[in-house]
């Protein structure tokens, strides 16, 4: 029987694949990398045409997650789109908490009390080291390794025991309200923190042994996956993927929002441009991170202000005509959050600016001309989180 | 002699990397382990504190069976995903005779008050398959009348089961034993 | 007309390959379960623990799982190539359990060229794998089959080469008599005589094996699963009843070979075999669960740039010095 391609089979594939196979070249292969492939880490999809094992084409293909988060945006109150918030990106959900809840601060001018500010860093770095933890497991898992990901779990359910403590929930935060937080650190969940910097800290350099030095994971990442300040600047890619390729650009040191200006701390680049500098800049981002929190549990003992302000607006609140975009430096690049109010209990438009949404697109031209497996060390190394690409 | 250098001799150098990890995943095998065995083991009542589950109704202080609701309706319009409903408690319907000495009452030119419906909900009905656990409606019942359960060990087969009624849960509550006053803010 | 000895020939033969089975069998179910158990510790996890004391009985709970699904042919795929593969994958390895000795006198069928049969044998999984991969009508199969077939066959140079060199020393592909020519301490292994060739037939062992860090052929985060993404239930039990009865092959191969067969302090026996056996197999899984997977182009390189001369090294070496 004579095998029918889809791009000769009117009813083979769907649009996306149809398309794609238009320009197939002889010889080759197209094959569907997801929307259920281990590698992609949920609902992604990416297609590619292969010849032998070497990627000549790879086009993503997105929907498969969407929620329609901004949409909602506009049904909802102000206030009560901020549980959306903790569930455009399961990652690092206080990185968005902070775009929305700035964004409306910023409409309607308020100044947010200094001891929330405190609460809001502490809590946010918290989130990028479980984040952070997070992806390195996972990558290291669709790099073949299965234990790494036990190990980086065991410091991360620490990290999601004192998260809890302030939020109530583990993983998807609505913890930032208008005005502050939710809810004060109490005194045990300082001394968590404090006794979680050190423990941390003597736990880096098992990861180093096992992982990071490890030979076999460096001949897999290294050169590999080159975007470069150039491809960073067409496809607006940010956060470690900037930073990876030798551009110190982070929001918390370039405009400096909240009270980052008060500390003091590097911003890791590397010149590489590959898998290996991506890897690299996170994990020195988690050591940076430890240093952030570290002096704003210093700081927090002697701030002023409650954890949030005394008349903190009411879900229902109005905010003025205008508009206002805020952006944060989430785990993964820039989160932004540009909000339009028409003086409504509405918003009339909320825009999401999701970082790994800018930064995916870069991988369909840096994955070409290499091999299967590099492709997946390329995608890993991109840290994406897929509902926040649909959102 | 750099070529050799970096081709032959680095590659043998960089063996040495794996047995360092082969040493990593040794020490750990040798430890002990860190996972909580569920169910024999259950974590600690202090990590569970602070745990946020299900919302539930906050009784008085001196009766625990009725919550201290007062059937404003906040959290109802302001929970995001639309997961309480609750329905106010109608005025009790007077008997005939309750009427005529009423009508009599009124008729001397006294005062008279009607009786007015109970503050406390008929019903108050909440949906945990919707609820985003947001914590608007705890933050903004001007009685603090809900807060978020503990309850972690919680597994149904059906979505129905996930549909509770509140006021039942609270008097179940109440019976079995007082539990300390919220600190939930 | 059948003499005497024919027939004692077949009876043991019988015996001798129904004791195979059933040995994979239970070293199927012993090593899933000490896979699993050696894993939940290396993670700080307890791994199996429900079904059984601390677990004891999973194995045959999967197996059962396992028989108890669905044999499911995806359209479009050829039907008897599909159910040939997963056969053709595990019945050589019943034959080569024959020649291996696993005590002085426990050897099933001592052939002089026992050392052949069993790399003879095991080429055939290559063609099983080959099969699978290429008759589900799967694209990622196709891969995980070409893969499969470029990296065993590859692996089995070096490994051979490796193998010739002890048996120059030796003198015999017999492994009996090879097990014998070794003493019973450690010094006296050829181990000490030929350090190199033991790391090489160890590294190619995990290349043939198919095994982390080089279990490329079925990668799942590449491939999905490679050439059996397709099977379900018996099928990839199959596979799976394969995979590590290679693994107890080459185990006891290298046992034979490099670190004394049955011969140990004390009193030789198969209680030394098996427990060297099972040392070098703890040492596979242990690297499993350690290391990441390396890349396909790179693993043919340290084969073909490394592993290839480095045995050919070794071999000329070898012969040199018997030679003097
Ligand atoms: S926690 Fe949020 S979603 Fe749940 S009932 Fe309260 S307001 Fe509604
Ligand atoms: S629970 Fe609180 S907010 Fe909801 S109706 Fe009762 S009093 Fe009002």
């Amino acid at each position: 029987m004579k095998r029918q391609y889809a791009g000769t089979d009117p009813l083979a594939g769907d649009f996306y694949t149809r398309q794609f196979e238009k320009d197939r070249g002889e010889h080759t292969l197209v094959v569907n990398m997801g929307p259920q492939h281990p590698s992609t880490h949920g609902v992604l999809r990416i297609v590619i045409e292969i010849d032998g094992e070497y990627i000549l084409r790879a086009d993503p293909v997105l929907g498969y997650l969407h929620r329609m988060q901004e949409k909602m945006g506009e049904v909802q109150t102000w206030g009560q789109y901020i549980p959306n918030m903790g569930r455009v990106d399961y990652g690092h959900p206080l990185a968005w908490n902070w775009a929305y809840v700035g964004a409306v601060e910023k409409l309607m001018g308020i100044q947010v009390p200094e001891r929330a500010e405190y609460i809001r860093v502490i809590t946010c770095e918290l989130n990028r080291l479980t984040s952070h933890l997070l992806w390195w497991g996972a990558y290291i898992l669709d790099l073949g390794a299965f234990t790494p990901i036990m190990y980086s779990f065991d410091d991360r359910e620490m990290l999601l025991d004192i998260l809890q403590r302030p939020t109530a929930s583990r993983l998807t935060y609505g913890y930032f309200r208008v005005g502050g937080v939710r809810k004060d650190l109490d005194d045990r969940c300082i001394e968590m923190i404090k006794a979680f910097i050190p423990r941390f800290r003597s736990r880096l350099p098992m990861y180093k042994d096992l992982v990071t030095d490890n030979i076999i994971l460096r001949k897999r990442v290294e050169d590999i996956g080159i975007i470069d300040r150039d491809m960073c600047r067409r496809y607006g890619c940010s956060g470690p993927v900037l930073r990876g390729a030798g551009e110190p650009y982070d929001l918390r040191r370039c405009e400096p929002y909240s009270i980052y200006d008060r500390f003091d701390f590097e911003i890791p680049t590397e010149e590489t441009a590959c898998s290996a500098g991506r890897y690299l800049v996170r994990m020195a981002e988690m050591e940076q991170s430890l240093r952030i929190i570290e002096q704003a549990v210093e700081g927090l003992a002697h701030a002023e202000g409650g954890h949030i302000m005394p008349k903190a607006p009411k879900p229902s609140m109005k905010p003025p005509k205008g508009e206002a975009y805020f952006a944060v430096e989430g785990a993964r690049g820039k989160v932004g959050v540009y909000a339009v109010s028409e003086g409504k209990k509405v918003p009339y438009r909320i825009k999401l600016r999701s970082p790994s949404y800018s930064n995916l697109h870069a991988f369909a031209e840096a994955a070409q001309g290499t091999l299967l497996a590099d492709a997946v060390a390329t995608l890993g190394s991109l840290d994406l989180i897929i509902p926040e690409i649909d959102r | 002699m750099s070529a050799f250098r970096q081709n032959v001799i680095q590659p043998i150098i960089d063996l040495w990397s794996l047995i360092v990890g082969l040493k990593v995943t040794g020490k750990c095998f040798s430890q002990k382990l860190i996972t909580v065995h569920y169910p024999r083991e259950t974590i600690e009542d202090e990590d569970l504190d602070t745990y946020g589950g299900h919302v539930e109704l906050v009784g008085k202080p001196k009766d625990p069976a009725t919550p201290k609701c007062i059937s404003c309706m906040m959290c109802v319009t302001n929970c995001p995903s639309r997961c309480l409903k609750v329905v106010k408690a109608k005025a009790p319907k007077l008997t005939a005779e309750q009427q005529e000495a009423l009508a009599e009452a009124k008729a001397r030119g006294e005062k008279v008050k009607k009786p007015r419906a109970p503050k406390t909900p008929q019903k108050f009905i909440y949906d945990y398959s919707l609820c985003s656990l947001c914590a608007t409606c705890i933050e903004n019942c001007p009685v603090h009348s809900l807060r978020f359960s503990h309850t972690m060990y919680w597994a149904t087969t059906s979505r129905e089961e996930l549909k509770l009624d509140l006021l039942a849960r609270l008097r179940r509550q109440a019976r079995r034993k007082p539990r300390p006053a919220a600190k939930e803010s | 007309m059948m003499n005497a000895i024919d027939v004692h020939m077949l009876i043991r033969l019988i015996i001798a390959v129904v004791a195979a089975m059933a040995w994979v069998g239970i070293n199927a179910l012993v090593l899933v379960y000490c896979e699993r158990k050696f894993a939940g510790h290396i993670q700080r996890r307890p791994g199996p623990f429900e079904v059984g004391p601390h677990g004891i009985l999973q194995p045959l709970a999967d197996g059962l799982k396992l028989m108890g699904k669905q044999l499911f042919r995806p359209a479009g795929a050829d039907a008897f190539l599909f159910w040939l593969a997963p056969m053709l994958s595990l019945l050589p390895v019943l034959l080569l359990f024959l020649p291996i000795p696993y005590g002085p006198m426990l050897t099933a069928m001592n052939v002089s060229l026992g050392i052949l049969l069993i790399l003879a044998f095991s080429s055939l999984n290559v063609l099983a794998l080959l099969l699978a991969g290429w008759s589900s009508n799967n694209k990622w199969g196709i891969l995980g089959a070409a893969r499969a077939v470029s990296q065993s066959v590859a692996y089995e140079i070096p490994l051979l080469l490796s193998v010739l060199a002890v048996t120059f020393m030796t003198g015999s592909f017999n492994l009996s008599a090879i097990s014998t020519s070794q003493g019973a301490w450690p010094w006296q292994w050829n181990l000490m005589a030929q350090p190199l060739a033991f790391f090489i037939y160890l590294v190619s062992a995990f290349g043939e094996t198919n095994r982390a860090p080089f279990d490329l052929a079925e990668a799942e985060s590449e491939l999905t699963a490679g050439f059996h993404t397709e099977y379900s239930s018996m099928g990839f039990g199959l596979f799976f009843m394969a995979e590590y009865a290679y693994m107890v092959v080459v185990c006891s191969v290298c046992t034979v070979l490099f670190l004394g067969g049955f011969r140990g302090p004390v009193a030789d026996g198969w209680w030394w075999f098996l427990a060297k056996t099972y040392a070098l197999l703890f040492l596979m899984i242990w690297v499993r669960w350690t290391y990441p997977r390396v890349r396909f182009d790179q693993l043919l390189n340290i084969n073909w740039k490394w592993l290839l001369p480095l045995a050919v090294f070794n071999l000329l070496a070898t012969a040199f010095v018997m030679k003097l």
